[in-house]
């Protein structure tokens, strides 16, 4: 009779962690479904040269501001696709250049309590690129490489403009692809920052501060502990980079551990707070090209498309992490959630929502270590990076999404009799090319350079777990630098020369060829004559053509990848 | 379908299709060589990954593997099956070609050399090889000569046999200056009388030659869809190539190698060899199809356009209604006898050689009215188009004209007359009819109407029900009054009309559609369509119509039947349905290949319940998904060359049925399929 009443409540308890996580989950992502139609609309108006609320203030600054640059006013300046890609390419490396100087010269400049050295220079060209590209791989623990001041004037300066970049390149994408001229790269930056990025971030900062996270610039505090021993805790400026951390998908911790560290998530609020940070811009931007489309149902049927895909991922994650890990298990003779590499502040379900949304986002800010995630949760992580459209990056994440479905438009809207036409375009030669650029640059710098690190496993990887775990860390830390995502199934020794300068090829490739071919793309699409729609006609806004949309993303984007995601997260799952 | 079976060509001239296959096997082999393979990317990769394996099997170890005789019998098995998916991809390009080129072959046969009359510029005739005139010459031809090139008919009158072209055995009447017969085709046959003739084409460029190439495929360009499909395939093969490539070092690092040739099974299956190898195929035959139909296109990208095209702007008469309108009644006003008035219109109409003058004459006769006026004295009045009206001038000075309603009126209150009351009713009346009211008139006086009645062809509503539910719109040109228009735009339902049209409103339609963003087709035989003809995306001309018309236009139709517009709209459609369909199957299909070929891969590495077939053995795994991979080309010929069955629906129906058919279809299918083979593998002991 004990025993059963115990077995009872054991049922009782693990019914109730289970249900307990699960509710977290989903009030979350309901949150992330509220805030998308209103953030959405917001960035729609912004860039549609709608007034929006800031206008009152920044309007006349800016009006004496652009003359200096010999920039018009806002609504009146355009460009074509070649100019904005050079505008891009050209300020991003001036950009580089000086955060590079800023980082070797960190010794010599202001801001530098801890008297911290410059670093390699093959570090610190893998951080400049690293952060310029919106990827923010580190390899290195923030606290002991980098002074204040170079975190947060340099890097912290390209937090905002590399998510800026990205965000005008996609506004300047869904532009073209609804017919309209693309913009100007300048006035486009100027908006993402001045209308989105920086209020959002002054006003997330001050939440952030107020739930506890530390924003100074005195210098590390030393303790005395209980036992007596002596303890240096790292603080800084953390908040103000915090927010931009997760807004702008650059996922650059201040600290080693990123936001698994107290001092950057402190309590389940600020994981609320900064998860929504991290899903909110990604998300919107569909919206806001139904908005610019004057089709919202599309972006609608677009979002549900990309929002099952991730729930699918987030639920396998997540189940992955509840069941726990067999050989532990086994040991306890229990069943216990996977507990290893997170932290408890957050839990299992926590872990595995952010894990699949951190790499979904391409934000690659952590909160528990991908290294230690249930096969499953490593099959999510790695299949989100693979394919860059569960949400995606900032901006391109969006645009990839329809690379996807001018490829789905392209190789399907032939059955129904007419050459390939999306939104009343036709799908000619010249952006097939280019779309097609964009599908090659994934196997190009994810799968050439791990080839080349697993045939000198010895000298080159620097690998801790050996066999199909390692696989998995080699390929995550490429597929992570490809798509700007920054996260890393750790574990690698990565500050090395080689793998600094393999991962700086991969982000360069994975940036920049992508963003030079969408432009491209978008103004090609705009140059064209619009064809009226009729019964004949194609409709992409329908749930069948979403639907064959997410068949197409499977079989292009993600059987690539079929070989390396069965050798790494699968094999591991059936070694279990 | 009854109309594409008597538009087939009918005698003489039938493609011969034997001997087709074996010429096709042995073509087969012929392209197999590689200065003719590299043009197709994706089926050149299977060929060098054919020597690869080729080499692999006489020296297993020559890439490092270190494996037994077992593994060269397996080497070789995969070489074999690699060999014959080229062929079978050849083979089907070769196939299509070879139909073409039997069609070409009879077209030829027509265009044997033969000796022209040509007058030289003293007037005397001098007789020349046909192959040295040139535009600009002219020359005699009598009974009983093949008309050696293409050119205008600029004196004489003949009748000409032209079935060679159209299958149409009776004769065709030539004569100078009218619209329609004063051109005659290279390779038809003069059966009476004598023609003089100038030339309009240089030789090698005339309409035979042109259907030449065509079939043949001698000129074939790719079409632009066809090409950003190539790029698209290309594409996808380097994708595969890279993660094929990269995957020894993988491999290797998790112990459990993979041997060269597996690595190239691997790579040809999953590139997308079954479009790359039909791709041609399909283009081929869906020129052969419009081809077959007797009509020439001087592109595929023209046939390709005709997919697309949104509107249809059709001339009523011919197209719409049949060719001629006949009298039915005669309506009197004014207080006159329908005797009366039956008496006037045959008077109007004693020199009017017309369809519809013919038709009032016999309808006259039919009510036993006759005339007893003096011919010999009298003269006609032809129609023109500013007058619009026609007539008789009798030897007594009278003046007897039938024409349009106001066009009479004119003329009647010009000579002192009155118009009744009654004959804005009576006009009323037959145009809410569907019909044309000829008034005529006898001096100053209106005697009545002639009610000429408009039949329109059977079918054609349906036709235009199912072009409107493929998002095509139909716009009819009529030199009609409005209600008349109206009354037939009605009855045949067409969308939309243009009434009392003359042929600038014809290009101007056009035009207004095409600033819309609209692709639009149309048909013309006079000199005076040429412009639109030309600003129109698909212009179809009819080969009895002018050289002008002709030149301007993308596609003739020899048969010159403007219905047919319609069939080669669907005859595009098929053409890039087809080519979707198998593309769509052909990309879902890797689905299957890799649940075959991975976990037989790399069943070292636990992964063996991936293996969802439960395939017998790792080799006859990838044995069984290359087989499949190989034979499904030519399991698929016969859909290519005949091209996927085209309903007229609309286009998210038409998705969501070819998307179960070969998307869904496609994922499908091959599971079975493999399974299917691996049994029998198995069974044979091949695995």
């Amino acid at each position: 009779m004990v025993i059963l009443f115990k077995i009872k409540l054991k049922v009782l308890f693990v019914l109730k962690v289970m249900v307990q996580g699960f509710i977290q989950i989903i009030l979350t992502l309901i949150l992330v479904i509220l805030i998308t139609p209103i953030l959405g609309s917001y960035i729609a108006n912004v860039f549609l040269g709608k007034s929006t609320f800031l206008d009152r203030f920044l309007k006349p600054l800016e009006a004496r501001l652009f003359p200096l640059f010999g920039l018009k006013i806002i609504e009146a300046t355009n460009t074509t696709g070649v100019q904005y890609a050079k505008d891009v390419v050209a300020s991003n490396l001036i950009m580089g250049v000086l955060v590079f100087s800023i980082l070797m010269l960190q010794g010599f400049l202001p801001l530098n309590p801890t008297e911290l050295d410059a670093p390699s220079w093959d570090l610190a060209l893998h951080t400049s690129i690293s952060f310029l590209t919106n990827t923010n791989q580190q390899h290195y623990s923030g606290e002991t490489t980098f002074s204040y001041g170079s975190q947060v004037l340099a890097l912290g300066f390209l937090m905002f403009t590399s998510a800026g970049t990205g965000l005008a390149v996609a506004i300047a994408f869904i532009r073209g692809i609804t017919g309209k001229r693309l913009g100007n790269f300048y006035v486009d930056l100027t908006l993402c920052i001045t209308r989105i990025l920086l209020p959002i971030s002054i006003v997330g900062a001050i939440v952030l501060i107020i739930s506890g996270v530390p924003e100074t610039l005195s210098p590390p505090i030393t303790v005395t502990t209980l036992e007596g021993a002596n303890q240096v805790i790292a603080t800084g400026p953390v908040a103000h980079f915090e927010i931009i951390k997760e807004l702008g998908e650059n996922g650059g911790g201040f600290f080693g551990i990123n936001s698994a560290h107290p001092y950057e998530n402190p309590n389940p609020f600020s994981n609320l707070f900064t998860i929504l940070a991290m899903m909110s811009i990604p998300t919107s931007l569909i919206y806001t090209y139904g908005v610019f489309a004057q089709n919202k149902r599309q972006g609608w049927l677009i979002f549900w498309m990309v929002f099952s895909i991730f729930a699918f991922l987030v639920v396998i994650s997540a189940v992955g992490e509840y069941q726990g890990n067999p050989l532990v298990n086994n040991l306890l003779g229990d069943t216990q959630p996977n507990l290893e590499g997170k932290e408890v502040r957050f839990g299992w379900s926590q872990t595995a929502l952010w894990a699949v949304m951190t790499t979904g986002t391409m934000c690659g800010a952590v909160n528990g270590m991908h290294d230690s995630l249930m096969p499953p949760g490593g099959f999510s992580v790695l299949f989100n990076l693979f394919l860059q459209i569960v949400w995606g990056g900032q901006g391109t994440g969006t645009a990839y999404l329809f690379i996807y479905l001018i490829l789905a438009v392209f190789l399907t809207g032939l059955m129904v009799g007419r050459t390939p036409e999306f939104l009343g375009r036709k799908i000619e030669k010249p952006e097939i090319v280019l779309a097609s650029v964009i599908l090659l640059v994934h196997p190009i710098a994810i799968l050439i350079p791990s080839a080349i690190t697993l045939a000198f496993p010895e000298t080159l990887a620097g690998i801790s777990n050996p066999g199909f775990h390692g696989l998995s860390q080699v390929v995550f830390e490429y597929a992570s630098a490809a798509a700007n995502n920054g996260s890393g199934f750790e574990g690698l020794g990565d500050d090395t020369l080689w793998w600094n300068l393999s991962a700086t090829f991969s982000l360069l490739v994975g940036r920049y060829v992508p963003i030079i071919a969408l432009l491209l793309l978008a103004d090609n699409m705009s140059r064209k004559q619009k064809v009226p729609l009729n019964a004949g006609t194609l409709r992409t806004d329908t749930k069948l053509f979403t639907g064959v949309t997410a068949g197409v993303i499977l079989i292009l984007g993600a059987l690539t990848f079929f070989p390396v995601l069965a050798l790494g997260p699968i094999a591991e799952g059936f070694a279990f | 379908m009854n109309k594409s079976l008597k538009s087939k060509r009918k005698n003489g001239t039938k493609p011969q299709n034997k001997g087709l296959y074996l010429r096709a096997i042995s073509q087969s082999f012929v392209k197999l060589n590689p200065k003719l393979a590299i043009k197709n990317p994706v089926l050149f990769l299977v060929w060098v990954g054919t020597v690869v394996t080729f080499i692999a099997t006489i020296n297993p170890s020559i890439f490092g593997s270190t494996d037994t005789g077992d593994q060269r019998i397996f080497n070789g098995l995969i070489t074999v099956t690699l060999f014959l998916t080229i062929l079978f991809a050849n083979f089907a390009e070769a196939v299509a070609e070879g139909r073409g080129k039997a069609q070409a072959d009879a077209l030829r046969a027509t265009k044997s050399e033969t000796i022209a009359r040509k007058i030289m510029a003293d007037g005397t005739t001098q007789e020349v090889n046909s192959t040295s005139l040139r535009r600009g010459d002219h020359i005699k031809v009598i009974a009983g000569d093949v008309i050696p090139a293409d050119g205008e008919v600029i004196g004489g009158m003949a009748s000409v046999d032209e079935s060679a072209i159209t299958g149409e055995s009776a004769p065709v009447l030539k004569q100078p200056g009218t619209d329609i017969a004063s051109s005659v085709t290279g390779g038809t046959r003069i059966v009476s009388d004598d023609l003089t003739i100038r030339i309009s084409v240089d030789p090698g460029k005339g309409f035979i030659d042109r259907m030449i190439n065509l079939v043949e495929g001698a000129q074939r360009s790719k079409t632009p869809n066809e090409i950003a499909l190539t790029v698209l395939l290309a594409v996808l093969t380097q994708v595969f190539l890279i993660v094929i490539a990269t995957m020894p070092p993988v491999a290797n690092y998790v112990e459990n190698p993979v041997s060269i040739a597996v690595l190239i099974s691997l790579l040809v299956a999953l590139i997308p060899t079954t479009i790359g190898g039909l791709l041609s195929a399909i283009g081929i035959a869906g020129m052969d199809r419009v081809a077959q139909f007797n009509v020439i296109a001087t592109s595929g990208r023209a046939v390709e356009i005709c997919g697309d095209i949104n509107t249809l702007v059709l001339d009523k008469t011919g197209t719409i209604t049949l060719g001629n309108r006949l009298a039915e009644e005669f309506i009197p006003v004014n207080g006159h006898t329908m005797e009366e008035v039956a008496e006037v219109a045959l008077i109007s109409s004693l020199f009017d050689e017309t369809p519809e003058g013919r038709s009032i004459v016999d309808l006259a006769n039919q009510l036993d009215v006759d005339t007893n006026c003096d011919r010999h004295g009298a003269t006609g009045i032809e129609f023109s188009a500013r007058t619009r009206m026609s007539g008789t001038d009798l030897s007594n000075g009278i003046e007897v004209r039938k024409g349009a309603v106001d066009a009479i009126k004119g003329f009647v209150r010009s000579r002192g007359g009155n118009v009744p009351e009654k004959l804005d009713q009576v006009y009323e009346k037959v145009s809410r009819l569907g019909g044309t009211p000829l008034a005529v008139c006898q001096k100053d006086e209106i005697y009545g109407v002639i009610y000429l009645k408009d039949i329109i062809k059977p079918g054609i509503r349906e036709r235009f029900d199912q072009m409107r539910r493929m998002g095509i719109r139909t716009v009819m040109l009529t030199g009609d009054n409005r209600i008349t228009a109206e009354v037939i735009a009605q009855e045949a339902g067409v969308d939309d009309f243009v009434a009392e049209a003359t042929p600038e409103d014809k290009i101007e339609v056009i035009r207004s559609e095409q600033a819309k963003g609209k692709l639009v087709a149309m048909t013309g035989d006079g000199t005076n369509d040429a412009p639109a003809l030309a600003q129109a995306n698909v212009g179809v001309a009819m080969n009895s119509g002018t050289q002008a018309a002709k030149e301007a236009a993308n596609m003739v139709d020899l048969d010159s039947d403007p219905t047919k517009l319609i069939d080669i709209v669907t005859i595009g459609k098929q053409l890039l349905i087809t080519r979707g369909a198998l593309t769509t199957f052909s990309i879902a299909n890797d689905v299957a290949k890799y649940f075959a070929i991975i976990p037989a891969i790399f069943a070292g590495t636990g992964i063996g319940a991936l293996n969802i077939m439960n395939l017998g053995s790792s080799q006859s795994a990838i044995l069984s998904a290359l087989i499949y991979n190989a034979l499904i080309i030519p399991a698929l010929i016969p859909l290519a060359l005949k091209g996927v069955e085209f309903r007229a629906l609309t286009a998210d129906q038409l998705l969501q049925r070819n998307i179960l058919i070969y998307g869904l279809g496609g994922v499908i299918a091959p599971f079975i399929a493999i399974k299917a083979i691996d049994v029998v593998v198995t069974a044979v002991g091949l695995g």
